[in-house]
């Protein structure tokens, strides 16, 4: 089976760590090989937290630079600061609602310019996918589904070996019952989003 | 039930390695696991503290590495099968134990877990522990994934029984926190309680006792080589002239790297999982078969040396390479390009590597590191300390914990940093060696783990220094375990005891003691000013739960706070606190109301008094 290689990045907090382990408990479900690794040492403590997953017959759990398939970002300015991880031909999904590092507020740094972020991404790889995950969060109901929303765009593009059926079974089975209309909702809020 | 218990063998898991560790205790019979809790190894204790709470498995939270293995010693040695868990360093506390211990040995298999931290993710250094096995002489497991993680430990027990010694288990943390789909086996019976037999003259290692036991020890390495020659963890793939030799996620490295450059049929592994003592008639026979051979290990050139020692043994005259320029370096983590490059480089193979993205023109980007969480006690004690030292020459040792990030600005509250207990242990030299106003920091874990005995060695010697113990109810960097001086009562646990720190260092002997609640600003300046006046060694005692913790109990706080039209843009809040709950819109401060948790250190702060309660109508 082919190998599919999906970087995730996001700030502690945004539920990317919830998003991998539904992309890889679909995988158990659809018995499809999945090797995955995270850091996330400092995820309360409003660091970067970095996923890697690696679909298809491989071993490796990690991700060298210019190996990405695809680069799922929950916040602009860490897809950009990961798009080392990407080559030519990699797709790019990125959430659009900045969240602005602590340095930025005490003059350590300028946040990169949302409009120039994107440019930059689409010039250097095939493809970006870029929207407001947090206001289709917000418009499923609750904005910490932010992780679904994305989930759902990554999964309509076809280029992981995992059907929306697949994921959409996973979130029932393993995200909280009290949520599940609004994640499944918010899953096809991004479906719909990476259609646009 | 907790879903490592489940009694269904054959059942598919997506699995942290962690957690797939801990499955693989339960499923080795392993009745009695200690350990102090230490990133990237944390989530086997956490794991086993719940279980713990379900069964007759027995697992507790030790003050340190050191007594962590001695309980787990002692149990092996009355016939229940035990583990240990450590992250890396860990294993320098208790390597005073493990050096005699492995005279001694094992009645029941003993595991002891090190979590070694290539690249230190989370770690102050990143030695290779690996050396450990060969200083103590034990045997040394290391796993290649998740699924082999889990199969491993039940293999090291049986071998520690075996030899009546130790296993020394290492995993980096790439298998640590790395996750896979694994299959479960069975989970028998465990032993939970055994008997000691009696025999002085084997266990009490005086001079003439330890002059027997070395003896015994190199009998049992000697077993050990030959159990490692046919270890089916130690194994060969593959066919060729050419060789290579791996261990641990370098593996899957080389693995991967051989299937994509299609060289299946020129390449040859020989995988080392059993590597202390090396398999020296594996590694003979193999190296007999190759024009030359590369071995891929991260960290330091262990298993080369020894392969380059059997190949001399052996009057194999192939090219060995390993570490060195244009090979691999010994600095940091691996990835699979690199292993591909370096193979492909050294073998003559063709490969076309991919080319990462051109990062030109892309702007800088703002640094995110981790910051003290919104409201931590941390924030308003060095706020505290920074007001009452104004003007002082300082010097600020400190020491292992969330309070390490006081080193990023503004806060700027860290000077010197060696390990677990080297606050005070240096606060003692420092105040000896210069004039400057020594002032150190630790946690309360810390200062159980190994803040004791330097604050004993302060008061003894007569050191002159102030330190400030933060008391904030948990050992919350590695995720919130308890720690000796918590009540366990409070968070649904009977059966624990509980140790007061004041009372402690009162014991010790420090004669000036300070307790401060540090969100009462005024007043803590105050009590730390008169602390750093004593000529001696004082202590300030600041005690406020930790925030997430607090959070995470639902301990409510105060209502949030809110930046009223009285503000004059000082800006002290934001430039001398760095609260993670400010931001700036429009020029102006502003408090992001669902991250504050009301701490009301910054309202205290705010010379025009402008930050206010969030009201009911607002």
């Amino acid at each position: 089976m082919d190998v599919t290689r999906l970087i995730i990045v996001a700030v502690g907090g945004q539920g990317n760590l919830l998003a991998s382990k539904v992309l890889g408990e679909a995988a158990l479900l659809s018995d499809i090989p999945v090797h995955m690794s995270e850091i996330h040492g400092m995820a309360q403590r409003g660091g970067v937290v970095e996923s890697a997953m690696v679909f298809g017959d491989a071993k490796s759990t990690i991700i060298s630079d210019g190996h990405a398939d695809i680069l799922l970002g929950f916040e602009p300015a860490e897809a950009l600061r990961a798009i080392q991880k990407c080559n030519r031909d990699s797709t790019v999904i990125t959430n659009l609602h900045p969240i602005p590092p602590f340095t930025v507020a005490i003059g350590k740094g300028k946040y990169p310019d949302l409009n120039q972020i994107q440019t930059l991404i689409r010039n250097k790889t095939k493809r970006l996918i870029a929207f407001d995950a947090v206001a289709l969060a917000k418009k499923a109901g609750n904005v910490l589904a932010v992780n679904m929303v994305l989930l759902g765009a990554l999964v309509e593009t076809g280029l992981l070996p995992l059907t929306n059926e697949q994921v959409r079974e996973a979130i029932s089975t393993r995200t909280r019952k009290a949520f599940l209309d609004i994640n499944l909702k918010a899953f096809e809020l991004g479906n719909t989003a990476a259609r646009a | 039930m907790h879903k490592l218990l489940s009694t269904e063998p054959g059942k598919k898991l997506l699995l942290l390695g962690n957690e797939a560790i801990a499955r693989g205790a339960l499923e080795a019979g392993v009745a009695i696991a200690t350990t102090y809790p230490g990133t990237p190894s944390s989530e086997i204790s956490a794991n086993f503290f719940e279980i713990a709470k379900e069964t007759d498995f027995y697992f507790e939270y030790s003050t340190n590495e050191k007594v962590a293995l001695e309980v787990a010693a002692a149990a092996a040695n009355s016939g229940v099968r035990s583990m240990c868990v450590m992250k890396h360093v860990g294993l320098n506390v208790a390597a005073d134990t493990l050096m005699t211990l492995a005279y001694v040995g094992v009645k029941a298999g003993l595991v002891i877990l090190t979590a070694d931290d290539p690249f230190m993710f989370s770690s102050q250094n990143e030695q290779d522990n690996r050396y450990y096995a060969k200083l103590s002489g034990i045997a040394m497991m290391e796993p290649s994934s998740v699924t082999e993680a889990l199969q491993m430990i039940a293999y090291a027990v049986e071998l520690s029984e075996q030899l009546q010694e130790p296993v020394l288990f290492r995993t980096t943390t790439r298998i640590n926190h790395s996750s896979e789909i694994v299959t479960t086996g069975e989970i028998p019976k465990r032993i939970t309680k055994g008997h000691f037999q009696k025999d002085p003259f084997h266990y009490v290692t005086v001079p003439a006792v330890s002059r027997k036991l070395h003896q015994k020890l190199l009998k049992h390495q000697k077993a050990a080589r030959t159990i490692s020659d046919s270890c089916p963890f130690n194994f060969t793939e593959g066919s060729g002239n050419y060789g290579v030799i791996c261990n641990g996620v370098s593996y899957n490295y080389v693995s991967d790297a051989i299937k994509e450059l299609k060289v299946q049929d020129t390449i040859k592994i020989l995988r080392i999982g059993f590597s202390h003592p090396m398999p020296s008639a594996l590694v003979t026979d193999f190296l007999k078969g190759c024009d030359k051979a590369l071995i891929v290990e991260e960290g330091e050139p262990w298993m080369e040396e020894a392969v380059k020692a059997i190949a001399q043994e052996a009057q194999i005259t192939v090219l060995i390479k390993g570490k060195g320029k244009h090979f691999f370096s010994r600095l940091y983590e691996f990835d699979p390009a690199m292993v591909k490059h370096i193979m492909a480089d050294f073998f003559g193979l063709q490969y076309s590597p991919v080319q990462p993205v051109d990062i030109s023109g892309i702007p800088e980007i703002p640094q995110r590191p981790p910051n003290l969480c919104a409201g931590c006690s941390h924030r308003a004690t060095y706020y505290a300390v920074k007001k009452a030292a104004k003007g002082l020459d300082t010097l600020y040792p400190t020491d292992i914990g969330c309070y390490t990030l006081g080193l990023l600005p503004p806060l700027s509250m860290a000077d010197f940093l060696i390990c677990m207990g080297s606050s005070a242990g240096t606060a003692c030299g420092f105040s000896t060696a210069t004039d400057q106003k020594v002032i150190a920091f630790i946690g309360d874990s810390t200062f159980f783990h190994s803040g004791i005995p330097p604050l004993i060695n302060a008061v003894f010697n007569h050191h002159n220094f102030t330190l400030i113990i933060l008391e904030n109810g948990t050992t919350a960097m590695t995720g919130h375990q308890p720690h000796p001086g918590v009540d366990m009562n409070q968070l649904g646990y009977s059966g624990y005891g509980k140790v007061s720190i004041e009372n402690m260092v009162r014991a010790i002997g420090v004669s000036h003691v300070e307790v401060i609640r540090p969100y009462r600003v005024k007043k803590s300046i105050e009590a730390v000013r008169r602390a750093l006046e004593f000529k001696g060694v004082s202590v300030v005692i600041s005690r406020e739960l930790c925030a997430l913790f607090a959070k995470s109990l639902k301990i409510s706080r105060g209502k949030p706070f809110y930046v009223s039209n009285k503000c004059k843009n000082h800006r002290d809040c934001i430039e001398q606190l760095g609260c993670p709950a400010f931001y700036i819109e429009d020029e102006k401060v502003k408090i992001d109301a669902d991250t504050c948790i009301g701490c009301t250190l910054c309202a205290q702060v705010c010379p025009e008094h402008a930050i206010l309660p969030v009201k009911a109508s607002l």
